[in-house]
């Protein structure tokens, strides 16, 4: 891989070893697998007598790509520090029904950095649940999404507050062809992308990720860096909320849990090649994941698939993506 | 508790005696006298019996969520087999209404099975992480019964099928709670024997486990079948007390592993003990009774649990890992 925080073995004959990384990197597998599964269903719609590849649909998938993008952008940086976040689905809804709400009283102004706070808040007390009470990240997480649950279910009992007309633009409008909020997405990936790639943070993420008792002797401030990646997941889907509220016109308590984003993030994460275990893969290989299963969804619903059987393909899918990323790991030399 | 006069002997004793359960027998002392309090009729036996009869199939997932986790992996997909298993039976009884529920029962515990064997076979043979390979039969499952039964499942189960959920045994002592403690004492005696043995070694150190002989694959594998019998027989009671409905299973996947893990059992492998992890169902399930019966409202039961969750693997985890380094000075744990 290249551009990580570990040098390649001096051994290892640079040349040999791009070529073979540029091969192997799932970044790229997964970039193809989108191609292959558009085009896929660009044959199998056309056999149907229909027309996949028009504008409309085009901007459709994208559009879809938007929320769960996201929220996978997000938790690929806590993914890569070998910590996960079980918490964006309730932290979703809850965003929803805190922009709607504030937007009512409020402006615009108000809502965003209302939320955008709330996630901040909550991505610190994960982080420091995760590393200063050493849970685990699974139940700490958990943890959250349970208390945040509970908040949620508390104070609404349905959907709440109205977002203005000027904000609903976000979810709405586009610039040519493209959804605005698509750009929202790519100026978040692309942050995320430089942070991850480009900057000391980015490289102590992965460290962290790769072998944390190694990191945490070279002098990388583990703890650190997996607050802030919380703290980072934690803002994307912030955004994440804020786009669906946008899109929806109103605060709703299901926006997050209905779609199941903390598990169809993780899945798209892993999906783009980036290592469970933390240490390896990007955000480039998680948008990847994300298309795939946007397209996906797109030619099922183009060819009119039981949306219970789309679950059932998706599942094979996901094991199936993985099981070849798992197959092909383990013939490079390690 | 009493080791606080004691000597450091004794507090080590003790300490390994528990095991790392410690903070889960406390926490769930603590409750049950909390219980007590609240309600004076706790105790007596038909409600107390209730109470373990509604324990019973977290207890039974618990102690096969054990199995996997303490092998080193998870298995999600064991609230999709709950909900698939129920959701199946009333579909075949609405085929074959005079189906024999013990045919019924047995079919559902060889698919409970099945469904074990291939999350295993994916996790090792093609080497998928369990967290993805359950995630996706999670998907798969949800899916196919949905699928299969148009979206809305229907059909009823006869009473005799439901007999193991509701009825009882002698007229006082409920099916459920026999489930329950078979269940268990099967498990504490998998754990003593040379299985169970191998199956934490191949939790703490696969290499390890491999080079000593162990098959470590086929550990695996037969933890995730026997953790997918085990949520089979809990949709069987399931099934039993609350009637056929989609959302059945629904949340059981992260219950159980919260009720392991609040029994201090590692996530990752290798530590803690299958008796602490079902006292950790029994924990959540007090909780969950204690909240009810103290008026909380049913919307901050979750923040509650969400709290005491948190708090009690964190003391867990502070006590322990002190104690560790006390006995081996470097052992330098990486997280999941």
């Amino acid at each position: 891989m290249t551009g990580t925080a570990v040098a390649p073995p001096p051994t290892v004959k640079p040349s040999v070893r791009h070529h073979r990384s540029r091969l192997a990197d799932p970044a790229v597998g997964i970039w193809l697998a989108a191609a292959a599964v558009t085009a896929l269903g660009w044959i199998v719609v056309a056999a149907r007598g229909g027309d996949f590849l028009t504008l409309a649909n085009i901007v459709g998938i994208l559009q879809n790509c938007v929320a769960l993008g996201l929220v996978a952008v997000g938790q690929t940086a806590v993914i890569l520090t070998g910590s996960l976040d079980l918490s964006v689905a309730y932290l979703i809804s809850l965003g929803t029904l805190v922009a709607a709400t504030t937007m009512e009283d409020g402006g615009v102004v108000t809502a965003v950095l209302a939320v955008l706070a709330l996630s901040a808040a909550v991505g610190l007390a994960n982080g420091l649940i995760v590393t200063g009470l050493k849970v685990n990240a699974f139940i700490a997480t958990l943890g959250t999404a349970f208390i945040l649950r509970g908040w949620i279910e508390d104070n609404y009992t349905g959907p709440a507050g109205k977002v203005t007309v000027s904000f609903q633009h976000l979810g709405y409008d586009r610039i040519g062809p493209f959804p605005v909020s698509l750009f929202l997405l790519l100026a978040v990936a692309a942050a995320l992308w430089l942070i991850t790639r480009r900057t000391r943070f980015g490289h102590h993420l992965y460290a962290t990720g790769g072998d944390e008792h190694a990191a945490r002797l070279s002098g990388v401030r583990t703890r650190r860096t997996v607050v802030a990646a919380h703290v980072l997941c934690s803002l994307c889907v912030g955004a994440a909320a804020l786009f669906l509220a946008a899109r929806l016109g109103s605060g709703a308590p299901w926006a997050g849990t209905e779609a199941r984003y903390d598990l169809e993030s993780i899945a798209a994460v892993v999906l783009g090649g980036t290592a469970l275990a933390g240490g390896r893969g990007g955000v480039v290989g998680t948008l990847g994941g994300v298309l795939v299963l946007a397209v996906l969804d797109s030619v099922f619903n183009q060819l009119g698939v039981d949306p219970f059987f789309k679950n059932v393909v998706r599942g094979v899918v996901i094991i199936a993506a993985v099981a070849l990323y798992a197959r092909r790991g383990s013939r490079r030399p390690t | 508790m009493t080791t606080a006069t004691a000597t450091g002997a004794t507090y080590q004793r003790v300490v390994r005696s528990l095991g790392t359960g410690a903070p889960v027998y406390a926490l769930l002392a603590v409750l049950l006298v909390l219980l007590a309090v609240t309600d004076i009729g706790f105790y007596e036996p038909d409600r107390f019996l209730a109470f373990v009869k509604r324990a019973a199939p977290l207890v039974i997932l618990a102690a096969g969520q054990y199995l996997v986790i303490v092998c080193g992996e998870f298995d999600l997909s064991v609230g999709a087999i709950v909900t698939a298993g129920v959701v199946a039976a009333a579909e075949v009884y609405g085929s074959f209404p005079g189906a024999p529920w013990l045919l019924i029962t047995a079919g559902l515990l060889l698919a409970g099975a099945l469904a074990g064997l291939l999350n295993g076979l994916i996790t090792t043979w093609l080497r998928v992480p369990s967290f993805i390979t359950t995630l996706g039969m999670m998907l798969i499952l949800e899916g196919a019964v949905f699928y299969w039964t148009g979206g809305s499942p229907h059909g009823q189960l006869p009473q005799d099928f439901r007999q193991l959920g509701r009825g009882t045994a002698l007229g006082w002592l409920p099916w459920a709670v026999v489930a329950c403690l078979a269940a268990g004492a099967l498990a504490v005696l998998l754990m003593r024997s040379d299985f169970g043995r191998t199956l934490v070694a191949t939790g703490d150190s696969e290499r390890t486990a491999a080079l000593s002989g162990v098959r470590v694959h086929r550990a695996r594998v037969i933890a995730f079948v026997l953790s997918g019998v085990a949520a089979a027989l809990a949709a069987v009671l399931v099934g039993g007390f609350s009637g056929v409905s989609a959302q059945a299973g629904r949340g059981y996947e992260f219950e159980a592993i919260t009720a392991v893990v609040l029994g201090g059992v590692v996530l990752g492998g290798g530590r803690g003990s299958v008796v602490a992890a079902m006292a950790g169902a029994f924990s959540l399930q007090a909780l969950f009774t204690l909240l009810n019966l103290r008026g909380v409202s049913g919307a901050l039961e979750s923040t509650v649990q969400g709290v005491i969750v948190i708090a009690a693997v964190g003391i867990g985890a502070a006590d322990w890992s002190r104690l560790r380094r006390r006995r081996t000075h470097s052992s330098g744990g990486t997280p999941t």
